[in-house]
């Protein structure tokens, strides 16, 4: 048998060569010493976006020594979301995923907490908006960190010339590309005016379209318009809200708003109001600026025309739909520090700088002192035609089924109920007492354990 | 103490390991042995993409909606008390059965038509008509989506050339019914084809010659040789079509997403939508094991009955 002792004097020539050795022999940093991390990210749809993001991962990567991998994918067809859900349940995937608005509230439990990022943020660029608190805020601590790519708002993108032409209202000056914004023109626009100008257009024939299908482009305009009346489906402490005077008025309103837009407004998806635009046949629609881009590469006479600005103004404040997407780090992941580090990195306001000049404008930072950008001021044509894209203002962020339970608002959102209502009321002839009863009926469900 | 006890049993080992290795062999020499081992891959397969998924959604469908604890069937008894969800039964139902019903008569009638074409040209028929069920279904779904698109519709250009009105293809919630079904029909009923045509070509043709000699026309011939004939095929494909029809998702998600207020909605898309987009998974995979019970029951006695008739030709 093999028998081996340890005395005191073979323990310190031990540790003493050992201790040579490492003093001696020189660190060896390889490229990659730091690890590796993978990153499933929203595929934009804005050409060269995703190259910003390669772009800067890379520096990232070069700099702290880390392996980064980047998968894009799309959201057609929910594939990202499939994707978070598949990687939830395996607690196996990527290191760092990006989650479309409710799905940080959706899978918080796999999670890892990020507030020393927040804290750091908000440090740089003061406090995150407030749909971004509600959406990534869970009991007292962030498990997402709002990122600029892929968020957007859906304002009002409307054709200059027609309402010029046909409601005598100049949006240019009522929504200038600068900080001159005239207080008593601003305050005239509201849902009355904007449904005065929807008659006069549908009269000329041209439209404007907003979508009431089942896709998020319709349940944030109707979620904003809803807002804005100061609607409340159901409230923070799960009481149901929908039976009041407020959601009377805005059923009663849409009932004369509804004729004015084209009848198959009931089956359009997220690309319907953009494609009604690019035709040249619609004089107005709801979106980020994805549409008029694509107006300007595909009919330059009408992304010449189209200005976004801000939504109209209800008796309970001016709203606009936000959708905001947020970098989420899984608990399984092998290199959270990392991890948290090329997130701060990529959410700074010299790199949301980036992606907003990358993304034409259609990226939208959570946080409003990232709000002086160029980009918006100098995109066009026409110049300008996106500074008021960013929430400027009176107008602000909102969300259907804000101010319920992040997880049981993203019932009433997904479920598209305030649409749903809209359109039994406006397409399927019941009455609004009758919408009101089903609704409340469906938001019981929603606050099962 | 060790070796003593080796050697004390060694006599008895020696005769039980010859014994023991004859049997294996044996065993192994079977040829259900072998034939075991040769679907062993093929069982792995469907263990790992069928039992084990379906065990797995079997567990999702028995824990709240926080996924923290087993509330057994209480999912389902909640599903049973909404509005929502009998819409969604209703839909399904009248979806699939009607379906099938079309894909059934249409590759009823087709493969009656195929059949009785002349050998040459028989060929090229066949898979000019199979084209719609070999192309992926999402991507052919978009076409139909295109022509049924709610502001520029094909069909709606088609129907304004002989001074029609638009048609509400997508934006009236019955029409839009019409609609993905219509797509479903045509997409399926080329599998009924092919396989009613396999089944009209086992027909024994002196059944027939029979028939004629006994002055039976072409309809009696129809109802009284080709339906029994074929009555197994038509029970089997009848059986499969409904299970894919009930788990349909591409048309209604790509055409509709459910929609108009909820009205074109069926198990697998509403599924997904409380599962994946709302996040309540366990009332998601409740939803899509709904027909689970009924499509098993189903199956059986629809098999039995195909078992029955076999028997019976023997």
């Amino acid at each position: 048998m093999l028998r081996t002792s340890i005395n005191r004097r073979t323990l310190l020539k031990t540790t003493a060569l050992a201790t040579a050795s490492v003093v001696a022999a020189p660190y060896i940093r390889g490229a990659h010493a730091a690890g590796k991390l993978s990153l499933g990210v929203w595929d934009h749809w804005v050409p060269g976006a995703n190259d910003n993001m390669n772009k800067l991962c890379k520096e990232w990567g070069e700099k702290n020594k880390v392996e980064v991998q980047i998968d894009y994918i799309t959201s057609v067809g929910d594939k990202d979301m499939i994707t978070a859900t598949a990687e939830s349940q395996a607690g196996a995937g990527h290191d760092i995923m990006t989650h479309r608005s409710w799905q940080i509230v959706v899978h918080r439990r796999m999670l890892e907490p990020l507030d020393e990022v927040m804290a750091s943020l908000e440090k740089q660029g003061g406090p995150a908006n407030e749909i971004a608190n509600y959406l990534a805020m869970v009991d007292g601590h962030w498990y997402g960190i709002p990122t600029c790519t892929g968020s957007q708002v859906k304002p009002c993108c409307s054709r200059v010339d027609l309402y010029k032409q046909h409601c005598g209202i100049d949006l240019q000056a009522m929504f200038p590309a600068g900080d001159n914004r005239d207080k008593a023109l601003i305050d005239s626009w509201n849902w009355d005016l904007y449904l005065s100008s929807a008659e006069k257009l549908m009269k000329a024939g041209f439209p404007v379209g907003n979508p009431l299908g089942q896709t998020s482009d319709a349940i944030d305009w109707v979620g904003a318009l809803f807002r804005s009346h100061g609607v409340v489906a159901i409230d923070e402490k799960d009481n149901i809200k929908i039976s009041s005077d407020a959601t009377r008025q805005v059923l009663e309103y849409m009932k004369k708003f509804t004729p004015q837009m084209p009848p198959e407004v009931y089956a359009w998806d997220d690309a319907g109001n953009n494609r009604w635009l690019i035709s040249g046949k619609g004089a107005g629609i709801m979106n980020p600026p994805s549409a008029w881009v694509v107006a300007n590469r595909d009919n330059p006479s009408v992304g010449a025309q189209c200005w976004t600005h801000d939504m109209p103004r209800g008796p309970a404040g001016r709203f606009v739909g936000h959708l905001p997407i947020f970098f989420g780090l899984w608990k399984f992941s092998q290199n959270k520090e990392a991890a948290k580090d090329l997130i701060r990195f990529l959410s700074e306001k010299d790199q949301a700088r980036k992606f907003v000049a990358a993304s034409s404008g259609y990226d939208l930072p959570s946080f409003k002192s990232y709000y002086d950008f160029d980009t918006w001021k100098e995109a066009g044509p026409p110049k300008g035609s996106v500074y008021n894209y960013p929430p400027r203002g009176d107008e602000q962020v909102s969300i259907a089924g804000y101010p319920a339970r992040p997880d049981v608002a993203a019932q009433v959102y997904n479920s598209a109920v305030m649409v749903n209502m809209v359109s039994r009321v406006t397409q399927g002839g019941e009455s609004i007492e009758s919408a009101i009863k089903w609704a409340e009926r469906e938001l019981e469900g929603y606050l099962r354990a | 103490m060790v070796e003593a006890t080796q050697s004390a049993y060694a006599p008895a080992l020696t005769s039980v390991i010859p014994w023991r290795r004859g049997r294996i062999a044996r065993v192994l020499r079977r040829r259900s042995t072998i034939a075991f081992f040769m679907c062993l891959p093929l069982l792995t397969v469907i263990g790992g993409l069928v039992v084990y998924p379906a065990l797995y959604a079997i567990n999702l469908a028995t824990l709240n909606k926080a996924m923290t604890k087993h509330i057994g069937f209480d999912n389902f008894a909640f599903l049973f008390t909404r509005e929502t969800f009998w819409m969604v039964v209703s839909q399904s139902a009248i979806f699939a059965l009607t379906a099938v019903f079309f894909k059934a008569l249409i590759g009823l009638i087709t493969a009656h038509l195929v059949n009785n074409l002349p050998a040459k040209g028989q060929r090229k028929w066949r898979g000019m008509l199979l084209v719609p069920w070999v192309m992926p279904l999402s991507l052919s779904t978009l076409g139909w989506w295109w022509m049924f698109d709610p502001t520029y519709s094909a069909f709606n250009w088609l129907l304004a050339l002989f001074g029609i009105g638009k048609v509400a293809w997508l934006s009236d919630p019955y029409w839009a019914r019409f609609s993905v079904i219509l797509d479903n029909v045509w997409y399926g009923a080329p599998f009924f084809l092919i396989m009613y045509l396999a089944a009209l070509r086992s027909v024994p043709t002196d059944l027939y010659e029979a028939a004629s000699i006994d002055g039976a026309n072409a309809w009696q011939k129809f109802v009284h040789i080709t339906l029994p004939m074929m009555q197994s095929i038509i029970s089997i494909t009848v059986l499969f079509s409904l299970i894919v029809t009930f788990a349909n998702f591409d048309i209604i998600w790509v055409m509709t997403q459910g929609g108009p207020r909820d009205m074109t909605h069926i198990f697998a898309t509403w599924a997904f939508k409380l599962g994946i987009q709302s996040g309540d998974i366990p009332l998601g995979a409740s939803v899509s094991l709904f027909m689970f019970p009924i499509l098993g029951i189903s199956a059986i006695f629809i098999l039995r009955g195909v078992a029955k008739r076999s028997r019976e030709m023997q």
